[in-house]
Formats: C-alpha cells, structure tokens, sequence
C-alpha cells in the first residue's frame, strides 16, 4: 500500500519506528509522527467518510483546525489524526459516516 | 479540581508566544507557556529543535534562525507544558485545560494576565472539489515537511497566492521535488496596485530582496508559472484527479493527484471570540481580528493577543509584539514600573514598525480575488464539515438570514467539528455580498467553549501540576 502514497519520506534523523494497526493492519511508522501523517505515509488516502454525504476526506490542515482528519484512535473515535503522535500498539480506525445509534 | 495559580499564562509556544515567556520571565513573573503541539516554534518553526529531516536545510535560513529562539526557550527553564489544550478561558481569567500526554487529564489555571498567541490558520480557500482527497493547503503540505520529513511523491499543482506559497516551491525545489505547474490566483492589477504601497516597502527592503530571490529560483528551477488565473476547479470522483483553470477566460486542465492551495493566512480567532472579546473586520487584510491596544491588549482587561492571532504580520513582528504584552502584563502585575516599560518597550515599537511597513504592499500584492473568497458557483462547498454549498447560503441570505448564526440555526454551516473556522470568514463575506451591507453588521458565530472537543474520560480525571508545585485542591462536597 506504501507505493499508493501521495507522499514519500526524505533522508530522516535515525530515530526508530513504532507499530500502529490502521484497520487492523501492522505497519512500523516513524517514531515522532503523527496519526495523519502515518495515514498519508501509508496510505488508504481517504481517513473518514462524512456524517452528511458521505463522501471521501483525507488530511487537509495538518494544524489542528480543519477537522477532516478525524479518525478512531485506541476505541475513542474522532480525535484530531494531525494533533496525536503515534505510539506503539497504537490503533486506528477510519471513520465511516455517521455514527449508529443503534 | 486541581487549580493552578499563576502570574501569566502564555497560550501558544510560536515566536510570540516564546518571546512573551522570555520576557516575563526576566521580570520575575510566574510564567508557564502551554502548547497543543509536541515542540515549541508554533507553526513558522515547527519541529525546529527536533526536526526529523537529516537535512533540514532544505527549508531555508528563516526557518534556521528559530532554532536560536527555541533553544533559548528551552534553555530559560520557563515553565513549559506541550500537548496541552486550553478548551475555555473565561473573562476571569480561570483557564480550564487538559493534557494530551501520557496520564492526561484535566485542571484549571488561575491567571493574573494571559497572552493568547494561538496564530493563523490558513484563509478557506473554497473552490469546486477542494474537499476532495489529494486537496489540502500549502501550509499542511510544509508541515508535513518540517515536522514529518514527508513530500510530495510526484510532482503536484500549487494554486493561488501569497508569499507562503512561492516559498514552499523553493524549499520543494531544494528538496528535489518537482512542481508540475504554480497556477497563480494574483489579480492582473494587483502589482500596479501595490507598486503604490512601496515606500512602506522599502523600510524593509529585506522582504522585498527575499521575494525577489524565491521568485527568481522558481523561474530558474523551469517550474510552469501560470498567472492571472481567474477560476480553478478540482475535479475527481473519490479523491482528486485534475485541476481546471481558467485564464483569460480560457479552460486549461492538468492532470494531477494532488493539488495544494493557499491563498494566505488569517488570525485563529477561536479563543479571542470564545471569550468574547471585541473583533473588528480589517479590510486590508480581508479578515477578523481581535481589537487590540498598543500593548495588545484586548477589549476583556489583563487578556492579551501577541503575534499574527492579532493581524497577520509574519513571525519576525510576533517577537516585539509578545514582549510587549508580557511587559505590559508585568505592569499591572506590579512587577515593573511604568518608566522601565516604557523604555523597554520603546525599541521593541520601532522593531515592530519596520516589519509591519512591509504589509500594506503584501497585502495589496496578495489580495485574494473576490471569486475565491465568494465562490460564484453555487454548487461549492463553503462549510466542509456539514457540506454547505455557496447555493444554500445564497438562499438562506435572499430568505433573510441576517448573519452567519442565523445562517447555522437554519443549515448548521459552521455547527459542525471544526466549529466554523473554515467557514466563518466566507459565510460573513458572501451574506455581506448579498444584502449589499459592510462585514462587520453580518458578524460572526458565537463560539462557545469547549473550543476542542473534551471527552467526558478527560474531564474526569482531574491532574496534579506535572512541575510539583503544591496546589490548593477543592475537596468534593459532601
């Protein structure tokens, strides 16, 4: 899924890598990264579905104020990808529309 | 709840936010700077201190020279807290905030004077498919590059203006990434027009000299540079595909999987609002900002606003303007005289002076066109969290809609996560359009805290201060 990325990495300062399950899926990301960037690194682009239309969102301020890139991280949903450092074990989950009530 | 008693609060560890814990510090004030992010330097500087870039050159000497400034910070032993969010700010000055961190929770902060120097966002930028994946602002793309060491895989479009743009095109070039086309939204008249804005200019020739050189290395680097484009479009079914624009009337396409916009920045004015301080449209600048004294002080006493969350005038001007307000505050604190502020404060003035002169010709020269900040197509979307399109806030303006909370009741444009910041400034222009009246009588949202969302899990943890102080701790009534 690595080659579908829109982004790829630059010579980095040596500084390890963690495992973040994204859906499920294993992947070592670089340690000091942020949920939204491991999900641009890593690909699927789109991180959540909208509650309105449902149409696809990806990452778009990187800066905490646009809000697109909420995810599911460690079963508390819609917290802000670009604004969590990744950890190990960390999970993530892509968000799809509106939450059931039921 | 854990209550925390301080001399000065400083929300925001950007250039402004810094200089003002320096600055404080050196009056003796008790000063504790908190961030959201994970390293101090704001958005300007980010990560400068622990970039992840084995080369981190390739962003250039004006980021470089923050490494100074966030090296003193961390070296001044100012208390600092990263990862913290402060969610609500009441005029009383009782901050309630919680950190993000291992062991996060909740406390609240009691403060004699609070600096505000929570920056910019980037300006909405709503044209057709801006939602769409493989869209996102120039700013997020360089911060991708300074804090996460990642570029674009394959040559992208940069679209629109201003000065962040043409530098991110140089710091791609230096990294070895190509640019496939710079679709330039500046109006055709707009160089005539700030040519009348040069004398400010000239009192910062420095400005001037380095536009110049990234627009010359952009040339040099082959890059397309399209001018005077008056339309764009995105185009794709789940993530984008193209881009059209339109020249001289004329409609070009580029095939490409990632677009990048920028049309400038605009103050964050969340807090300042949530608190309910005073605001003023700024017509030059084309957006909202607290109303200020000469100290920075806004309309609510002893709460400050220092750096471009004041009026964009770039990082340099955010250093003089956040000592100011940390002199000020020391002031009413009682811990400096008023001759001492004042000749302290007086070079700070002139500093300021010199980087503000250069604005009126940056923001003449970059001056988004009305059709990107009042999308004429009626099917693009203005509020990207409820998906709100131009049509529908036309609709509701022709109905009556006085102003941009009404306009929320009606649609729940600008009700959504991101509470408006993406929204705000168009909905208030494209109302003002309508009705044919200034910004400032169609207003803004009433924005309430919590400014972020706070989980009940987070509120229920109360922490005690990480540095170890002893706290006065209500006890729970029985």
């Amino acid at each position: 899924m690595q080659n579908d990325s829109l982004f790829k990495t630059l010579p980095r300062v040596a500084n390890g890598t963690v495992r973040v399950f994204i859906d499920g899926m294993p992947y070592q990301v670089p340690r000091g990264l942020n949920v939204a960037a491991a999900l641009l690194a890593n690909g699927p682009l789109a991180c959540r579905t909208t509650v309105v239309s449902g149409a696809e969102r990806a990452p778009f301020c990187m800066m905490g104020v646009c809000f697109d890139c909420l995810v599911e991280i460690d079963g508390v949903p819609n917290r802000q990808g670009c604004m969590t450092p990744v950890q190990d074990g960390m999970r993530v989950r892509r968000m799809q529309g509106a939450r059931s009530i039921a | 709840m854990t209550v925390k008693h301080l001399d000065l609060l400083v929300i925001g560890a950007g250039p402004a936010g810094i200089a003002a814990g320096l600055e404080a510090q050196r009056h003796g004030l008790d000063t504790l700077v908190l961030d959201e992010n994970a390293y101090p330097g704001g958005q300007i500087y980010r990560s400068v201190s622990h970039s992840p870039l084995a080369d981190p050159s390739v962003l250039g000497a004006d980021y470089l020279r923050g490494r100074a400034l966030v090296d003193d910070f961390e070296r001044s032993g100012v208390a600092y807290w990263p990862q913290t969010l402060a969610w609500q700010i009441s005029q009383d000055k009782r901050v309630s905030v919680t950190r993000q961190d291992a062991g996060g929770g909740t406390l609240q902060i009691a403060a004699r004077a609070i600096v505000l120097a929570g920056g910019a966002q980037e300006r909405p930028f709503p044209v057709p498919g801006w939602t769409l994946p493989g869209v996102m602002g120039v700013g997020a793309a360089q911060t991708l590059l300074k804090a996460s060491a990642m570029v674009p895989q394959a040559p992208m479009v940069l679209a629109g203006c201003g000065p962040l743009l043409y530098l991110f095109a140089w710091q791609l070039i230096q990294a070895g990434v190509g640019i496939r086309a710079i679709l330039d939204t500046a109006e055709r008249g707009s160089y005539r027009a700030a040519l009348g804005h040069m004398g400010g200019a000239l009192r910062s020739p420095s400005y001037l000299a380095k536009g110049w050189q990234l627009l010359r290395a952009i040339r040099r680097a082959g890059v397309a540079h399209i001018k005077h484009v008056e339309a764009l479009r995105i185009l794709g079914e789940q993530q984008a595909e193209a881009i059209e624009y339109t020249v001289a009337g004329q409609v070009n396409r580029i095939e490409t999987s990632l677009v990048l916009l920028h049309q400038g920045v605009i103050p964050n004015t969340q807090i300042t609002r949530s608190i309910g301080c005073d605001h003023v449209w700024d017509d030059a600048q084309l957006c909202w900002r607290p109303r200020l004294d000469s100290w920075g002080e806004t309309s609510v006493p002893d709460i400050f606003v220092a750096g471009d969350g004041g009026g964009i005038a770039g990082a340099l001007a955010a250093e003089p303007s956040g000592r100011l307000a940390a002199l000020q505050a020391a002031h009413r604190i009682g811990k400096l005289d008023a001759a001492t502020r004042d000749s302290t404060a007086s070079p700070l003035r002139t500093e300021l002076a010199r980087h503000n002169a250069i604005r009126p010709f940056l923001d003449t020269l970059y001056r988004p066109a009305d059709g990107f900040r009042r999308p004429a197509d009626d099917d693009t979307i203005v509020c990207r969290c409820e998906e709100v399109t131009a049509g529908e806030i036309r609709a509701m303006a022709k109905l009556g809609c006085v102003g941009p909370n009404q306009t929320k009741s009606f649609s729940r444009c600008g009700m959504g996560p991101c509470q408006g910041r993406f929204c705000g400034a168009t909905v208030a222009e494209l109302l003002a359009d309508i009705q044919g009246k200034p910004v400032p009588e169609v207003g803004y949202y009433r924005i309430r805290p919590p400014i972020k969302p706070v989980t009940l899990g987070e509120l229920a943890v109360a922490v005690p201060s990480p540095d170890g102080s002893v706290l006065p701790r209500a006890e729970f009534p029985k």
